[in-house]
Parts: C-alpha cells; sequence; structure tokens
C-alpha cells in the first residue's frame, strides 16, 4: 500500500475515537433532561455544570481530532 | 502539508477550506533575532481590544442609574461574570474577577470576529484557531494557578492531590491520576478552543463548496449553511463561556483546595 493511502486510512481511523465523546455529551444531555422533565425548577441551576461536563467529555474527543490532524500534516 | 493543501484545493475547486486559516505577515520586524512580525492574527487581536475597550468606555459612559440599552449590555456581561466567580469561587475569589472577564471578553470577541465577513470586502480570521494563541491563554491560566496556589497554602497546596476519605491501598494511583490531570489542565483548555474553532470554520468551508458545486441543487447546502452559521455563533459563545468557567473552577481549586 502506498505511504499516502495509509496515512489517510490512519487519520481516518483516528476520528474514530470522537465516537466515545458524541456518547458522552449524548448521555449528558440526555440525562440532563431526564431529569429537568422531572423537576423543572431545579433545571436552571444545573445547566451550567451541564456545559461543563459536556466541555469534559467533548474535549477528549477533540484529542482524536487533533491525532488525525498530526497524522495528516507532520508526517 | 504543501502537498496536502495542493491536493485538497483540487478536490474543493478554487480554495482549499484550510487556506482560511493562513497567516499573513503585514509588517516585518524582528526584535532580538526572533521574528516578531505584524501579521494579520496581531491585526485582529489589536482590532478585538480596540472594540472591547471602545465598547465598554462608550457604554459605561453615561452612568446613568437606569442603564440605557448599551449600559445595559455592559452592566448584563459584568454580572454575568461576577455571578459566575462568586458560584464557583465564593467572595474570596472576587478580587481575581477581572481576570476572568477580561479572559472571557477577549475569547468571545476573537471567536465572534471570525463569524463576520462582508463579500469582497472584510476577510475574517480565526485567530483562536491558532493552537499557540490558545495555548499562551491557557498557560497563562495555569501559570496563574500555580503561583496563586503556591502563595496561598504554600507546600500544603500539593494536598489538592490527596482526596480525603481514600483507602490507603488505592491512594498512591489516585494522587498520580489526580496529578496527571491537573498537568494536562492547559493542553485540554487550549485544545478544546482552538480544536472547536478549527473544525467548526472548516466544516463552514466545506459546506460553501458544496453550495457552489452543486449548481441549482445547492440550495440545499445553503439552507443548511444558515443553520451552521447560526450553530457556530452558539459555539463561539459558548466555547467562551466554557474557557471562563474552567478558568473559575482551576482557580478554586488554587483558593479553597478541594471542597469536594
Amino acid at each position: 500500500m502506498e505511504a499516502d493511502a495509509a496515512k489517510l486510512i490512519g487519520a481516518g481511523l483516528a476520528c474514530a475515537g470522537m465516537i466515545g465523546a458524541g456518547i458522552g455529551v449524548g448521555s449528558i444531555f440526555g440525562n440532563f433532561l431526564n431529569g429537568a422533565m422531572r423537576n423543572p425548577s431545579a433545571a436552571d441551576a444545573m445547566f451550567a455544570r451541564v456545559l461543563v461536563g459536556a466541555a469534559f467529555a467533548e474535549a477528549l474527543g477533540l484529542f482524536a481530532l487533533v491525532v488525525a490532524l498530526l497524522i495528516l500534516f507532520l508526517f | 502539508m504543501a502537498t496536502q493543501n495542493g491536493a485538497a484545493g483540487g478536490a474543493a475547486g478554487a480554495q482549499s477550506p484550510m487556506e482560511q486559516f493562513e497567516i499573513k505577515t503585514l509588517l516585518d520586524l524582528e526584535l532580538f533575532g526572533l521574528n516578531a512580525s505584524f501579521t494579520n492574527s496581531s491585526l485582529f487581536m489589536v482590532i478585538a481590544v480596540a472594540l472591547i475597550l471602545g465598547f465598554l468606555t462608550f457604554a459605561m459612559s453615561s452612568k446613568s442609574l437606569v442603564p440605557g440599552r448599551m449600559q445595559s449590555l455592559a452592566e448584563l456581561s459584568y454580572e454575568f461574570i461576577a455571578n459566575m466567580v462568586r458560584d464557583n469561587i465564593g467572595t474570596a475569589g472576587m478580587k481575581y474577577m477581572p481576570f476572568v472577564f477580561s479572559l472571557f471578553i477577549f475569547v468571545l470577541v476573537l471567536n465572534l470576529l471570525g463569524m463576520f465577513a462582508i463579500p469582497a470586502v472584510w476577510k475574517p480570521f480565526t485567530v483562536t484557531s491558532h493552537i499557540i494563541v490558545t495555548f499562551a491563554l491557557a498557560a497563562l491560566v495555569f501559570a496563574v494557578v500555580l503561583v496563586i496556589g503556591f502563595t496561598n497554602h504554600g507546600l500544603g497546596f500539593f494536598r489538592l492531590f490527596v482526596p480525603e476519605g481514600v483507602p490507603i491501598a488505592i491512594l498512591p494511583l489516585i494522587v498520580f491520576i489526580e496529578f496527571v490531570s491537573f498537568l494536562i489542565r492547559p493542553f485540554s483548555l487550549s485544545v478544546r478552543l482552538f480544536a472547536n474553532m478549527l473544525a467548526g470554520h472548516t466544516m463552514l468551508k466545506v459546506f460553501a463548496g458544496f453550495v457552489v458545486s452543486l449548481g441549482v441543487a445547492g440550495v440545499i447546502p445553503f439552507a443548511v449553511m444558515i443553520g451552521l452559521t447560526a450553530f457556530e455563533i452558539l459555539v463561539a459563545v459558548l466555547q467562551a463561556f466554557i474557557f471562563a468557567i474552567l478558568t473559575c473552577i482551576y482557580l478554586n481549586d488554587a483558593i479553597n483546595l478541594h471542597d469536594h
């Protein structure tokens, strides 16, 4: 296989790490809505924490993107 | 990298989606053997600071008891950050509120400046889509946290890595994990902002390429583009907010150690 083709496949595979981030962010917002439906009066106070949790989950997915960019442009 | 850009540019037509992130030198400058040129990145930072200073000075110039439209916008942004600092750190943290406010509004304006374009007149450049800029900001936060932590608590700051109520058997492992997660903070803080901006703007350009290349059917991606642009503005505000609130959380660690 050509090295260039292998590089592109590798970058694509590295992006699979974002699956986990997708599951994580989805679960955070899903559970938030679940709780907010039960007790809407408490929902507003929790929203900032939801965003912070989503940011932490999302950052790990973005590391996968960085790996993909490193493979594409550095090697 | 050159071949990559060339290949992508050839496929998309006229321009590569990465072309928007290019740094152009506007004024050659060399200080002590270092390249300190004035680039479009520096230009946008200057514009951002001028906008912030101009807006805040103009909005607060009337200083009326019942605020007008501009003044209430300025007061709203101030109150927003003041409440964030008070909720996350407590009243002890209010003296660091100017730091958090400056970071928030600087990142916010830089993010938003990259979203507004006037065709053929004004080409936006997103400063925060470069990791060196976001890393410098995150490293500043990290350094401030270290300085505050060590001046407030001395060597007791290392207790941050030792959570209470953990069994002795797994304590070394927990301390190691806490230590690594502390060290990785500047990287996750900077990469989050940088990657969100980079990915969002690349996506916008790729979709904009579809609009042109699909011809009449381009109205479908064009409709999607409107939604995506709104989403990108949301992301720009959200990432500035997350940068500020994480700064608050990290400062809280340094000021109150852990109360968990």
